[in-house]
């Protein structure tokens, strides 16, 4: 398992279109080489042991293939998506509760007041926003970040051991929110 | 407070997997109900396909992908019919019978038929059902009659109440279907139910917000600050 492509977001939206409506495997195994790596690589970061991590990521594979269908590009990129589906499938292993995804159908979904035509920014364009944003933060405050996801037992011994005092922490974190925030601004997130 | 949204730190505690239960409860609730929470938790949730995209691969066991394609017909059945792109949300899904449209997650755990719930009278004009969510907190769901109030009262421990539907007042903030209150025990309030029907909140006692894991601890002071 060593052909992990690198996939551009649009490759990544044209191949979920393929499996939802053709039920293309070929596109599966691409999306699969690409992301299972990339989801076991998350689970394994948050303290699952290997076999635990490889499992949960084949069943949210599996997931993405069941699934292809209610993708929808307007509301998210693919790796956001596969990310919300293996943060559940992870969650759904802890609780009882299952966490469901934002259901299209539900009745209690109240619309944007907004037409979906008038939306400034589509989901790629705003995610490529914050690529870059994420990427220009100084060091400190995307570790912040980092750590705040991916919970990396290394990082989280780093501030404790040298006592980072939480002052720091909370900073650094606001600091991050409001520059992520101000890249977004076009997209209704500067309100905070 | 004036967004009455779910604070950022809650948002992105919930985007990244670390919120619990009940809190996590209120904010898909909220992402249900309020376009606005909706579009912010988006946002914090694309923070982790960034990330996700930029994390090293691991290498999978050799038969990953065969052990996988199997399981892809087992799941082909389950296909959800496509949903053509453009398609507003509507409210075509089932609709519960007292014409209140619960959030999916709330639905999953007490059903569509509010009216049907065990309904504890608590005082004049107010009553509850306590909700089985796991976690030590006290997670309910509240109805205040019109015009009524609920007593006066503070928390040792935060109060969030989410207005499912109907609105109520508190000094001088007016909360609807959709809007998050957070009370903590500095704050002592009397929420009035205005308008004419029963304002129906979801809320959760003791709501210190509490995230596990070593980072999530790092968080919870900065929370509650």
């Amino acid at each position: 398992m060593t052909d992990a492509l690198l996939l551009d977001p649009p490759t990544q939206a044209l191949l979920i279109q393929a499996v939802a409506e053709r039920r293309d495997r070929e596109a599966f195994g691409q999306l699969f080489r690409y992301f299972a790596p990339r989801v076991k690589s998350y689970l394994l970061r948050l303290g699952a042991e290997d076999g635990l991590a490889e499992e949960i990521a084949q069943e949210a594979m599996v997931a993405v293939w069941r699934k292809a269908a209610s993708f929808d590009p307007a509301q998210a990129s693919v790796s956001t998506w596969v990310f919300t589906i293996a943060r559940n499938k992870r969650i759904d292993g802890l609780r009882r509760l299952r966490r469901p995804e934002l259901d299209p159908e539900d009745p209690a979904l109240q619309p944007e007041a907004r037409p979906a035509a008038d939306r400034l920014l589509d989901a790629s364009e705003r995610e490529e926003r914050l690529r870059r944003a994420l990427n220009t933060l100084p060091e400190e405050q995307a570790e912040v970040i980092r750590l705040a996801f991916f919970e990396d037992k290394a990082h989280a011994a780093i501030a404790s051991e040298t006592d980072l005092p939480l002052g720091t922490v909370k900073s650094r974190l606001r600091l991050a929110l409001t520059r992520l925030r101000r890249a977004l601004a076009a997209d209704g997130m500067d309100q905070a | 407070m004036t967004s009455h949204c779910a604070p950022d730190e809650m948002l992105l505690a919930y985007a990244a997997g670390w919120l619990d239960e009940p809190l996590s409860l209120v904010v898909e609730s909220q992402a249900a109900l309020n376009p606005e929470s909706r579009k912010r938790l988006a946002a914090y949730e694309a923070i982790g396909g960034v990330l996700l995209d930029e994390l090293p691969p691991a290498p999978l066991c050799r038969e990953a992908i065969d052990r996988t394609l199997p399981r892809l017909d087992q799941a082909a059945e389950q296909a959800v019919p496509h949903r053509p792109a453009g398609t507003a949300p509507c409210g075509c899904g089932s609709r519960p019978r007292d014409g209140l449209p619960l959030p999916a997650s709330l639905r999953r755990l007490v059903g569509s038929d509010l009216a049907a719930l065990p309904w504890k009278w608590r005082m004049p004009g107010l009553s509850e059902v306590v909700l089985q969510v796991g976690g030590g907190q006290r997670v309910s769901l509240v109805r205040i009659a019109p015009g009524r109030r609920a007593p006066r009262h503070s928390h040792r421990g935060h109060e969030i109440a989410l207005v499912l539907a109907g609105a109520f007042q508190d000094g001088t903030e007016t909360y609807g279907a959709g809007d998050l209150q957070i009370s903590d025990g500095t704050v002592d309030h009397e929420p009035r139910a205005i308008g004419d029907r029963p304002c129906i909140c979801l809320t959760v006692l003791d709501a210190a917000v509490r995230l596990t894991g070593p980072f999530g601890r790092l968080l919870n002071p900065f929370i509650r600050g």
